[in-house]
């Protein structure tokens, strides 16, 4: 599983791509994220963090699978 | 309607798009770079955007804005990169056959846009950088 990394999560973790290893067999989007926080903990830090799947905001319950295209969403500042 | 990233913002083109002889009234929005923030001296701002989800998000908020109110044309453009101060990042317009719907949906363009598309700004002051709304 490859992550897209974006703003303070790409500083974070220093890359602009993260792969999941295979033994870590995340599932959902919570995982995903509970999984983050435990190897990365500067990412407990955000004000908030958001997962999406193929360019839309994933639930926390959201399915993740093969093919999709998964990225972090740290507090987003437009404008 | 128009909607994309950009490296350089051409309020013009905008103008041109939203330009219609049906509609009564024309609203743009910019926003720009601004030389302060919290007490400090900003001398630069980035941007940086997840270009799919940033262009699928803005047009998800325009078709909000065009079942929500009667409107002629929108544009919502944002930009990317290293900007200097009073440099234009972001420009909403709207145009409509009266002003109260351009007014209202222009406003909810902005507000939205802030809350929702994935676009993220650094902040470079003299002495450091931070990346806006990260932190508590």
């Amino acid at each position: 599983m490859k992550i897209l990394l974006f703003g303070i999560t790409r500083d974070i973790i220093g890359q602009t791509q993260l792969t999941v290893p295979e033994g870590a067999s995340l599932h959902t989007v919570k995982q995903l994220k509970d999984w983050l926080g435990q190897q990365y903990p500067a990412i407990n830090t955000l004000s908030s963090l958001a997962v999406s799947v193929d360019s839309e905001y994933a639930a926390d319950d959201d399915e993740l699978t093969a093919g999709q295209e998964i990225a972090l969403i740290p507090p987003v500042s437009g404008g | 309607m128009l909607i994309k990233l950009v490296e350089h913002i051409d309020l013009n083109e905008v103008y041109a798009h939203l330009h219609d002889t049906g509609a009564g009234a024309v609203n743009l929005f910019v926003g720009t770079v601004r030389d302060h923030s919290k007490g400090k001296k900003v001398i630069r701002l980035d941007f940086e955007a997840y270009d799919a989800m940033a262009l699928k998000q803005m047009h998800h908020l325009a078709d909000q804005a065009m079942q929500q109110w009667p409107l002629v044309k929108l544009a919502i453009v944002h930009a990317v990169g290293a900007k200097d101060p009073g440099v234009p990042v972001v420009v909403i317009g709207v145009s409509s056959a009266h002003r109260e719907a351009s007014f209202e949906a222009c406003r909810f363009l902005i507000d939205e846009l802030k809350k929702t598309v994935p676009i993220w700004k650094k902040e470079f002051y003299e002495d450091n950088s931070v990346w806006v709304n990260a932190h508590p």
